[in-house]
């Protein structure tokens, strides 16, 4: 049995490889995650803005986020019945603001787990990506989730808040209000 | 698809002064441990629309040219723990060129850019997890965590398996990089056998005679647990 491979950090030039056509650097057939909806999916549309700061309350503006969802009626991508226009894979580099917008459908509930939208973020300083999620604040599931009920009295940082039709989450890597991230 | 506790003896921690950027991005608080959902054990599958790319001397050079630097091929295995080739495996690289520049506004590092060169590639691997791709040299290069720091030569990878509890980003270093040991973010891998395996090794029977050397560099995807076996 070997080990895994050990992570190393995505460094500040990740958009490269990971976000080429939106760093300038036309790769044939677009930036996976670019869109995480195909077409027209069922569902409630949501715009997802998450906001990357670090343990200063300084914006990550190097930080890339990813998402990744089942449907509205919580089937995952490529599950039987799943919805053929939601690819459920998002990926999108954070701006000067330490900011990454998102257009989605909300999720639907899978098992025992409240909605929710599994996020991975990666940036220089960061050796091994951070797992966490992004509930939605409305959803009366959220208060039998395991894994916000595992989180205790900071699972607030994994909760999403509505403003403006824009769901907000603020991801702390460090310090007051730090994240909740996940030993995925 | 189950996965057991990742094995994090194998990874950096999160934080390791050395590493200076660490200092304000290195979460304080341990991980919350949690059983693996369907949202882990699920994972994104990219079709044809990803479009594979697997010369990165040419593809993004001007028509009849190619990158400059020593010409290599990349190649080597994806499998899990248990050794099980993952088939269908997304890679995308990406990386300085020959002269240790990369091609992004935000590096300044006073060494060209090579007109024929983008830096980044995508490949999937086979059935047998196998993958391979052409590319130069990268060089190696400074950058601002001391007065004096140097990035060993390194490729970077980004490797999604089935499930997104395999995600994983890596780089690939070069056997004989005399920059490996004084570098704080491969220093960062607390155990010697993990950086050694993620050090690339010359592989002769592999090089294109009169157009490339080649090097091995196999990667290891997470889990997962074995399948446990029905009840009769």
């Amino acid at each position: 049995m070997t080990p895994e491979s050990a992570s190393q950090t995505a460094g500040p030039f990740l958009h490269i490889g990971l976000t080429p056509n939106a760093c300038g650097i036309p790769m044939p057939g677009g930036d996976p995650g670019a869109a995480i909806l195909t077409g027209p999916a069922q569902g409630e549309r949501v715009a997802l803005a998450i906001r990357v700061l670090d343990g200063d309350g300084a914006p990550v503006a190097d930080a890339l986020v990813e998402t990744w969802q089942p449907d509205a009626q919580g089937c995952f991508p490529g599950t039987p019945g799943a919805d053929p226009h939601v690819a459920g894979f998002g990926r999108i580099a954070a701006d000067a603001d330490g900011r990454a917008r998102l257009e989605t459908v909300r999720p639907g509930a899978v098992g025992d787990a409240a909605p929710h939208v599994s996020v991975m973020i990666f940036a220089r300083g960061i050796n091994m990506g951070l797992h966490t999620r992004l509930y939605f604040a409305d959803d009366p599931r959220n208060d039998a989730d395991p894994v916000l009920r595992a989180a205790g009295d900071r699972a607030a940082t994994m909760v999403a808040r509505p403003e403006g039709g824009t769901w907000h989450l603020d991801i702390r890597l460090q310090g007051d209000g730090e994240t909740v991230f996940l030993d995925v | 698809m189950t996965f057991p506790p990742r094995n994090r003896a194998v990874h950096p921690p999160a934080a390791h002064p050395p590493y200076r950027t660490t200092s304000l991005r290195a979460p304080a608080r341990p991980l919350l441990p949690m059983a693996p959902s369907p949202s882990e054990t699920t994972g994104p599958v990219f079709g044809p629309e990803v479009e594979t790319s697997d010369d990165l001397t040419t593809n993004f050079a001007r028509p009849g040219r190619s990158a400059i630097g020593p010409r290599i091929v990349v190649h080597g295995r994806v499998a899990d723990e248990a050794g099980r080739p993952v088939a269908g495996a997304l890679l995308e690289v990406w990386q300085a060129n020959a002269g240790g520049r990369y091609r992004h506004a935000r590096d300044g590092y006073l060494a060209p850019l090579d007109p024929d060169f983008g830096g980044c590639g995508r490949v999937r691997t086979d059935a047998e997890g196998r993958y391979s791709f052409l590319t130069v040299q990268p060089g190696a290069y400074p950058w601002p965590n001391g007065p004096n720091a140097w990035r060993p030569a390194h490729i970077h990878f980004s490797l999604f398996g089935p499930a997104f509890a395999q995600r994983l980003v890596t780089q690939m270093y070069f056997a004989g990089d005399p920059l490996i040991p004084l570098c704080p973010i491969a220093g960062a891998i607390p155990d010697a056998a993990a950086l050694d395996r993620l050090t690339a090794r010359l592989d002769m029977d592999a090089a294109r005679p009169f157009d490339a050397l080649a090097w091995r560099f196999d990667v290891t995807l997470r889990g997962p647990a074995a399948t446990p076996t029905e009840a009769p």
